[in-house]
């Protein structure tokens, strides 16, 4: 016990900080990055998507609430919409933009916050995996049939 | 406040579940909402069918109810944002919170006639 005074505490980097002239035991500071951290644990990519949360959100207020405003509010709601309507928007280079940037950071954003529900609610390891699998394959799937519609529109497809 | 639960209740943690529940909502209608806008790869009569549906009073009810969850999703949103960038964010959540509450009852009231008009002509004739 007198000899081996750092087994109380564990091994500490850089060995024992402490001695006979200085005996207050040298605790390390928690979640310290010293040499036996693993260099990479997971990266960045949690930081990237809580930012992009924000970043996206802000881009999705303007988007969506003008796009709320034109299909739900203005010249007569909902009742005006139909295939002549949307051709007429989507012959404008400006609302396809528009409408392909909404629909990537919309999905984009909403499958990221699906995928955090996920992982708070969904308690077993197998559960998640198919959850995040079918989410994934949905958001996916969305996303490429929606960027399609957009680039192959036709105005005269009949 | 049940012993084993992080939930704090008041309005920090009803805020986030509100907006917990209302990005879950606004994502299946934003898949069902490509789904349908994609008929018009298909035929014009494909897409005006569907689209029609939208148009009866029940389903002007249901927008009204994703306008309801859009806008306080992205009010609720920007006071996160506020939240978490603003030096004073924290100290003034509650305050957020509230106003955009009052800022979601004032779009609501507006919403009202634009979103309801047209099913309200035809319930009980214009």
């Amino acid at each position: 016990m007198s000899t081996d005074t750092t087994s109380a505490i564990g091994p500490v980097e850089g060995g024992a900080h402490y001695d006979v002239d200085n005996p207050a035991p040298y605790i390390e500071a928690p979640r310290k990055r010293t040499g036996r951290t693993p260099k990479a644990t997971r990266g960045n990519f949690e930081m990237a998507a809580w930012l992009f949360m924000r970043l996206s959100g802000i881009v999705l207020v303007v988007l969506v609430l003008g796009h709320l405003l034109i299909q739900l509010f203005l010249d007569g709601g909902v009742s005006k919409i139909g295939f002549a309507f949307v051709a007429g928007r989507w012959a404008s280079p400006f609302w396809q933009v528009w409408d392909l940037l909404m629909l990537w950071l919309a999905m984009l954003h909403g499958a990221n916050g699906l995928r955090t529900v996920i992982n708070d609610y969904a308690e077993r390891a197998n559960t998640r995996l198919w959850l995040k699998g079918l989410l994934y394959t949905a958001t996916v799937f969305t996303i490429l049939l929606g960027t399609l519609v957009i680039f192959t529109f036709d105005p005269n497809i009949r | 406040m049940p012993a084993g639960t992080l939930y704090r209740g008041r309005e920090g943690m009803w805020s986030w579940v509100a907006h917990r529940v209302t990005g879950v909502l606004i994502f299946f209608f934003l898949f069902v909402h490509v789904l349908d806008t994609a008929l018009v790869r298909v035929s014009p009569e494909a897409y005006d069918d569907v689209v029609a549906t939208y148009k009866t009073p029940i389903v002007a009810l249901l927008e009204y109810g994703l306008v309801a969850a859009i806008l306080f999703h992205a009010l609720n949103g920007l006071r996160v944002i506020a939240v978490d960038f603003w030096s004073k964010g924290p100290r003034y959540q509650k305050q957020m919170l509230w106003t955009v509450m009052g800022i979601w009852v004032v779009l609501m009231a507006g919403s009202v006639y634009p979103v309801l008009g047209h099913a309200a002509r035809e319930l009980f004739g214009s």
